[in-house]
């Protein structure tokens, strides 16, 4: 029984690909747009802020734009596709035997590094990908499958500086 | 046709069910596919694993190939699938900064959602920096705006920048991911599994292998088929879009075009579709002279996409048969708030007629030649040109010696006014349907 607790391996990554290909162009057929999830991060971000700082959100023009004056925020297709994507990856994990609650990092740094850099890594990602209308979902991969030259120039813009940094902080990972 | 207008949805349970469904997909297959790992994201940039590429270019080629394969069988409408617009420089901005924060925190936003699916602590953290992260774009972005917004092109793709056809662009992209899936494949071998250059096995996995001969034979079917034409993806769209034209909703009486264009909230647009002579002797004011096969070309056709919810375009020729064929193939397009003036040219004199010694009606004939012989070009120094005035104090009158007093003005202005004429409104602008992908 005790070999049964052990998570499955991860599934081929031509054939994930293969599937998440499909259920992108799903996405596209039935809603005419594409899956992403930093655009819904911001939404649920400006509606936190907008509990407590209402007149901050409906002042910043960004903000205001989603949750100015009576916007409703929280309704949004994007937050709905946001709560999909938990409760698909928690289905995949359950049937694979991976939810478990731990730190996940690289072998060589304490717990502590590990937290600080991935806080630190979000916030740097959340940035970047609003000022690039996107991220990795919302703009390389629905942008790249639609052939939209600008999607294209983002996805090679991110693989270049990851690769041109990873050097620098291999200490992390390795 | 597909993509559905999901917009009547707004705010229901259907609504939300639907975006689910889509969401849910798209956690399962990330989860699956080792995303929820960010050691294995991480090993993509130390070239030991390269699971993130794969993944995401497969993801990418497939769906590409899908789409094109979809749009060229007429089951897709393309220019209702939104293509995220690009804004060159900030995209390529924000993707540097977006590498750094990869590589240092081990995921991406989406990932990083199963990631705390299936309870991953360092996945909650760096959710938790993203959150922080949008929030500090939200408050800064004000400050340099202008950077923001600009080198904007708008909907602008590969097939449009390389000018190659659509099924050729995607038979290039799957060749080049091919290449880099089996790129990945020889470096895994020297820097995930420590193998010499020397020993590492040139043959692409048998997964690869079906992959690459799945996508490039279905890339070539999708290439040979080809897209349809203008013409063509108009008989393919639904009732809805063909129902006005049958019931002629699309066909606006001049006095509407007329009340329009004294309408400061509405931008209105007029396409001359005759040739150069026939315009020259007459048109509207503030008409442009187009060639109907020049307006689908991409410079022109985007112009009129981008137009917004408050313009309405109008298209006239002699009478309605060119403007008709022209409506079709914009319409297929895509194009929005879009009209035919009833009746052409040809009508709008009859109603708002032009000096008798200027123009005399020759022949009624809907796809003939011009119906009215002009004496000389007026282009558009006629009263008849611009209804809406109300004074013709600036235009000459021609016909002040040749016409007898008796007989006064012919047209309107000066005098007498244009009838008031009893119409139909057919005009109804419309917004385009919000659509906007997830990450827009």
């Amino acid at each position: 029984m005790a070999t049964k607790k052990e998570p499955r391996p991860y599934a081929n990554p031509y054939l994930a690909g293969t599937l998440l290909g499909v259920v992108l162009f799903l996405s596209f057929y039935a809603t005419g747009g594409g899956l992403g999830a930093s655009a819904a991060l911001s939404h649920i971000q400006t509606g936190v802020l907008d509990w407590f700082a209402p007149a901050h959100v409906d002042r910043t023009a960004y903000f205001a734009e989603m949750a100015g004056g009576s916007r409703n925020t929280w309704d949004y297709s994007g937050v709905y596709m946001l709560v999909g994507a938990l409760l698909g990856g928690l289905a995949s994990g359950l049937l694979n035997r991976r939810v478990k609650l731990e730190l996940r990092k690289g072998p060589n740094v304490s717990n502590r590094t590990r937290v600080v850099f991935a806080l630190l890594g979000g916030a740097v990602m959340g940035y970047g990908a609003r000022l690039a209308r996107g991220c990795t979902s919302g703009q390389a991969l629905s942008g790249g499958a639609v052939l939209s030259v600008g999607s294209w120039a983002f996805a090679l813009s991110i693989f270049a500086s990851a690769y041109a940094v990873a050097w620098f902080v291999r200490r992390l990972w390795n | 046709m597909a993509p559905y207008d999901l917009s009547n949805l707004s705010g229901t349970i259907a609504n939300a069910l639907v975006f689910g469904t889509v969401g849910f997909g798209f956690g399962f297959a990330l989860e699956l596919g080792g995303f929820g790992d960010t050691r294995k994201l991480a090993a993509q940039f130390y070239l030991k694993d390269m699971t993130v590429l794969k993944v995401m270019f497969t993801a990418i080629v497939v769906a590409a190939v899908l789409l094109a394969g979809a749009t060229g069988l007429g089951l897709l409408d393309m220019s209702r699938v939104w293509v995220n617009p690009t804004y060159l420089w900030p995209g390529i901005v924000g993707g540097l900064i977006m590498g750094v924060g990869f590589v240092l925190g081990g995921f991406c936003p989406g990932t990083t959602l199963v990631a705390t699916a299936t309870l991953k602590i360092d996945g909650m953290i760096f959710l938790l920096g993203t959150l922080i992260g949008v929030w500090l774009f939200g408050e800064t972005v004000g400050s340099y705006e202008a950077f923001f917004i600009s080198s904007n092109m708008g909907r602008f793709t590969l097939p449009e920048w390389m000018g190659l056809p659509v099924g050729v662009t995607v038979l290039l992209v799957v060749v080049m991911a091919l290449l880099l899936f089996w790129g990945g494949e020889l470096a895994e071998q020297v820097f995930g599994r420590g193998r010499a250059w020397a020993e590492v096995s040139l043959r692409p996995s048998r997964p690869l292998m079906l992959l690459g001969s799945g996508l490039l034979l279905a890339s070539v079917v999708v290439m040979a088929r080809g897209q349809p034409t203008p013409a063509q993806k108009f008989d393919l769209l639904g009732a809805e879009v063909r129902r006005p034209l049958e019931e002629r909703g699309v066909f606006v009486h001049p006095a509407e075009v007329v009340a329009l264009k004294n309408d400061i909230n509405v931008q209105v647009t007029i396409l001359d579709l005759r040739d150069e002579h026939d315009f020259n002797l007459f048109h509207l004011g503030g008409a442009r002279r187009v060639d109907p096969a020049a307006l689908l070309q991409a410079g022109q056709l985007k112009d009129l996409l981008a137009l917004p919810g408050s313009a309405v375009t109008f298209l006239v020729g002699t009478g309605e048969a060119q403007a008709v064929a022209t409506w079709k193939e914009l319409k297929g397009q895509g194009v929005g708030n879009l009209y035919v003036i009833e009746g052409g040219i040809d009508n709008w004199l009859e109603l708002y007629p032009a000096p008798s010694c200027v123009a005399e009606r020759v022949a009624s004939n809907d796809a003939g030649p011009a119906g009215w012989r002009f004496a000389y070009a007026t282009g558009d120094n006629l009263p008849s040109a611009w209804p809406e005035l109300q004074s013709s104090r600036s235009f000459r009158s021609p016909c002040q010696v040749a016409v007898s007093t008796a007989e006064g003005h012919e047209g309107g202005h000066g005098g007498v006014a244009w009838p008031a004429y009893q119409y139909t409104r057919k005009v109804k602008l419309k917004t385009k349907a919000a659509v906007k992908g997830g990450c827009g």
